[in-house]
């Protein structure tokens, strides 16, 4: 043996196995990866793959059979209705995995086990705000419900069944080049994944911003900047609509004016769901629709990511035959209908997540001062895990109120003025929100529509509906806290009861409509109702997209699905309506350049349409956008940091009634400024960016506005970039930059049902599948499929592609 | 001969290895083979790396191929920041190649004498 280049060799050799098997020296563990019987090339589906398999599993009671289409959209038939839950766990784990586990570990505080220390600070955000307590004490309901109880057992056991079988080639590929593996699932993990949701669609308040706000303006012009109720308001439930007076008497805490409307400036900074999260519903009844039969549509607005939050589906028991979206993650379908009937979406986005100054005895946090008492404080210990660095320990403290998320030790990553504020959401109270999606997927009648969608307490959603046997209807619902006009706008004492929530508001006495007589009901996250409702319903409501669909469904008649999708993808922006005029008209002509001249003609000829190829939007876009800077920027340059501007229907409303409205004044100069002086200036640094933009090839909209689905881990090559589609915020097709409409569902409820449906996705997770994406140039175009409501006899069909038969052995 | 039966043994069974065991299993197949096929250490490596080279060139090509190399862009994307399946072909083909090459190159040096390149 020749010792010495044995050794050389064999040193060589195992150092490149470590190399190649760490990423110690490469970015990546290379040979794991690209070993193509073990790393990523497993992931690269054959595009002919059909997905047919015979399995057998112990937990089912009895047959189920899986048809996948085309569109690799399963159509579960089940001879009992908890294998069909087991079978939609099996496929949201066979086909989104990776995206369940993330969204759950993110929901729980737990994404600094995957990615490290750059996610300590959400996973403490979230902990603090009571995540797990919140998704704890919701799996408590379901576990006092047997049916709900059993559905989601059988969910949890069909994805624990994916992932034993499940081996290391076979892993999806974010795992592979992250480098973790996944863990069980369980029902805890849904709880977990529907709190995600509450948190992006009723976790959304403007407390700290607005007590700034508060402490910095006078009193005068705080309700100038920031006024309850808009003047253009059309609300869900129209005006003139008489409410009965309240149940509850609501007792206003007797120190507001000392203590409540009067505060010093809050320095902290919380991680917000995106605040138009929203989304259209809308349902017409027969006596406007050519076949004679209602129509429903709906469209939630929400972040745009790959793989899709949505995942399609048709499930048939002998219970129900339901067919839409569902989220992976949780049994039933969410949205969609089923042989009788239709249910749909939109936020209701009231302010349930409130907040308390604690007075804590001492450092210890042991003892806080409640009811003229020191009161005994709840401790949890929050361990967080972080991926190559030691766990870090969390200690957080509980009240009467809730969780104190932020103090001396906690702060939102932002300077702190040492106090501590106790968080009240609603999502923290006990519900069953599984419940309804149970009960509607069931629904037969309108009956069973209003004793489903009680059991929604949190999110708050207005849940539209529409039946074969001629009903529509549309509740706002929720579980909503009764408050007096102000209450929880800002932060509030906590030394005592009187801030508390008192008590919910009586399900029926939430604002609804049943066949109302304008034969149409709609919601675009607008107000729920006028001032004579007598619940102080708080402010924050999106008006514009409200108005258009009214004054649209209003005038139509004899309406067709086509109609509906022509109304669900229209980029007309109701705001640019009603602002142009004012800048038209305002505007000093004379005294801009040629170059100014120029896009001034643009804006002039503009048809108010967000179209992919329009100019006059971007136009617009930027001189609105600078528009409110020249307004806001003089009188905010010394507010606090965290502080919320102005919205823009309270801009445009007050300068369509006052065209010297006090702040168009610049603060910082002598002369006064007019609105035509501020206009012209907008417009002329608007010119700037569009010259920019110009040249860089980007003045079309649908350019310049640049939407994208990215990735969830942000991966580019993950991602579809630059989709050539218009809309945006105000128009109904509100399709934003990285957020918009996550599915378009159309249901026309004649005899035999006619539906269409479609989503920026795929039904496949898999960045290697060609169902990843090849839903989203057809979503781009506003195009939409027919969708194949399946009927057991039709297995030959030529669109069905593969079948998965599940039994018991 | 012997080098063409190695070349073919490796990438036999390597390919089986790769069935139950970690990827690295290459190392320890080429590593046995060279010991029960010996040769030059020259081509003990080239045996080796050849085998695994060709091997994992084929199966990736393979597979991509039926993917119509829809995650082959994304990835050399993502990974060599190129937009080129074949480039994500090669380097796999390279790494698997190297291992396994010095895998048997290592086993060439267990015997006490040199053997002579033969003399073709």
């Amino acid at each position: 043996m020749r010792i010495i280049p044995f050794s050389i060799s064999a040193i060589v050799s195992i150092g490149l196995i470590i190399i190649f098997n760490t990423n110690l020296i490469l970015p990546a563990p290379l040979g794991k990866l690209l070993s193509p019987q073990h790393g990523i090339w497993q992931n690269a589906e054959k595009t002919n793959e059909d997905f047919t398999a015979n399995l057998s599993f112990p937990q089912l009671a009895g047959k189920v059979n899986v048809y996948f289409d085309e569109r690799l959209v399963p159509h579960v038939f089940a001879e009992q209705e908890n294998d069909a839950y087991f079978v939609q766990g099996y496929l949201h784990a066979r086909f989104r995995l990776w995206q369940m586990e993330l969204q759950t570990l993110s929901a729980a505080g737990r994404a600094s086990e995957v990615v490290g220390d750059v996610a300590l600070n959400h996973d403490r955000e979230f902990r603090r705000l009571g995540m797990v307590y919140a998704a704890e004490n919701s799996l408590k309901e379901v576990e006092k419900d047997p049916i709900i109880k059993a559905e989601c057992d059988a969910y949890t056991a069909g994805v624990n069944t994916y992932i034993e079988n499940l081996t290391e080639s076979q892993l999806p590929i974010e795992y592979k080049l992250i480098g973790y593996k996944p863990e069980k699932w369980s029902n805890l993990k849904t709880a977990l994944f529907l709190k995600y949701m509450s948190w992006d669609l009723a976790a959304h308040e403007d407390d700290f911003e607005m007590t700034n706000a508060k402490s910095f303006f006078s009193r005068e012009d705080f309700e100038k900047l920031y006024p309850a109720v808009q003047d253009s308001v059309d609300p869900i439930i129209p005006k003139g609509t008489v409410y009965p007076k309240a149940k509850i008497d609501i007792k206003v805490a007797p120190s507001v004016d000392s203590l409540y409307f009067n505060q010093e400036p809050i320095p902290i900074k919380e991680q917000k769901p995106d605040k138009d999260n929203g989304s259209n519903n809308w349902a017409v009844s027969g006596k406007k629709t050519q076949s004679g039969y209602p129509i429903l549509a709906n469209d939630p607005h929400l972040g745009l990511n790959l793989p899709s939050l949505w995942y399609e589906i048709q499930i048939s028991t002998p219970g129900f035959n339901a067919y839409g979206v569902s989220f992976p993650g949780s049994p039933g379908v969410i949205i969609g209908f089923n042989d009788s009937c239709a249910f749909g979406f939109t936020n209701a986005g009231r302010d349930v997540r409130d907040y308390y100054e604690i007075k804590f005895k001492d450092e210890s946090r042991k003892e806080y001062w409640f009811e003229n008492e020191w009161k005994k404080t709840d401790f949890r210990f929050e361990k967080i895990k972080i991926k190559g660095k030691p766990d870090f320990m969390d200690t957080v403290a509980y009240t009467v109120f809730g969780p104190v998320m932020f103090d001396k030790n906690f702060d939102g990553n932002k300077t702190t003025n040492h106090k501590n504020y106790a968080v009240r959401w609603k999502a923290h109270d006990p519900s069953n929100e599984l419940k309804i999606f149970n009960m509607l997927n069931h629904a037969k009648n309108y009956a069973d529509y209003s004793a489903a969608v009680v059991n929604l307490h949190t999110p708050g959603q207005n849940c539209v509906f529409a039946s074969k046997s001629g009903d529509i209807a549309l509740r706002t619902q929720g579980e909503f806290p009764a408050k007096w006009k102000g209450q929880g706008d800002f932060v509030m004492p906590g030394t005592d009861s009187s801030y508390m929530w008192q008590a919910m508001i009586a399900m029926d006495e939430t604002p609804f409509q049943y066949n109302p007589e304008r034969n149409f009901v709609s919601s675009a996250n607008q107000l729920p109702a006028d001032v004579t409702y007598p619940y102080y319903l708080g402010s924050g409501y999106t008006p514009y997209r409200g108005i258009i669909v009214n004054r649209r469904l209003n005038a139509m008649n004899n309406i067709t699905v086509e109609d509906m999708k022509q109304l669900q993808t229209d980029n007309f922006n109701m705001f640019a309506e009603m602002a142009l005029p004012v800048f038209l008209k305002n505007m000093k002509v004379e005294e801009l350049n040629a170059d100014e001249k120029k896009y001034f003609n643009i804006l002039q000829t503009w048809n108010f349409r967000n179209d992919v190829d329009s100019k006059g939007a971007s136009v617009f876009f930027l001189m609105w956008k600078h528009f409110e800077d020249t307004v806001w920027n003089d009188e905010f340059e010394k507010a606090p940091k965290v502080i919320k501007k102005p919205f823009e229907s309270t801009l445009l409303e007050a300068v369509l009634k006052d065209s010297s409205f006090k702040f168009l004044d610049d603060i910082n100069t002598n002369q006064k400024e007019t609105l035509a002086d501020e206009a012209t200036a907008a417009f002329r640094k608007a010119v700037i960016e569009l010259k920019d933009a110009e040249a860089k090839g980007k003045l079309e909209w649908g350019k310049y506005k640049d939407t994208k689905v990215q990735h969830l881990a942000k991966l580019e090559p993950f991602s579809r970039l630059h989709l050539p589609i218009g809309g945006g915020t105000h128009c109904i097709n509100a399709a934003k930059t990285n957020h918009g409409p996550s599915w378009r569902m159309i249901v026309s409820l004649t005899p035999q049902t006619e539906a269409y449906g479609v989503y920026p996705g795929g039904q496949s997770g898999n960045p290697g599948s060609k169902y990843y994406d090849n839903f989203i140039d057809t979503w781009s175009a506003g195009k939409y499929y027919l969708i194949w409501v399946m009927n057991k006899a039709e297995e030959k069909d030529k669109r069905v592609i593969g079948k998965m038969i599940f039994s018991k052995n | 001969m012997k080098f063409i039966i190695s070349l073919l043994l490796i990438a036999l069974l390597s390919f089986v290895a790769c069935l139950y065991l970690p990827w690295w299993s290459i190392a320890i197949v080429a590593f046995i083979v060279a010991v029960l096929i010996p040769q030059s250490a020259g081509l003990s490596f080239l045996a080796g790396f050849l085998s695994l080279f060709l091997l994992w060139g084929s199966l990736s090509f393979w597979i991509s191929n039926t993917n119509l190399h829809i995650l082959a862009h994304k990835v050399s994307l993502l990974i060599l920041k190129i937009d080129n399946p074949f480039l994500l072909m090669l380097a796999t083909a390279i790494i698997g190649g190297i291992v396994a090459g010095f895998a048997s190159l290592t086993a060439s040096f267990l015997r006490k004498k040199k053997i002579a390149s033969p003399v073709y």
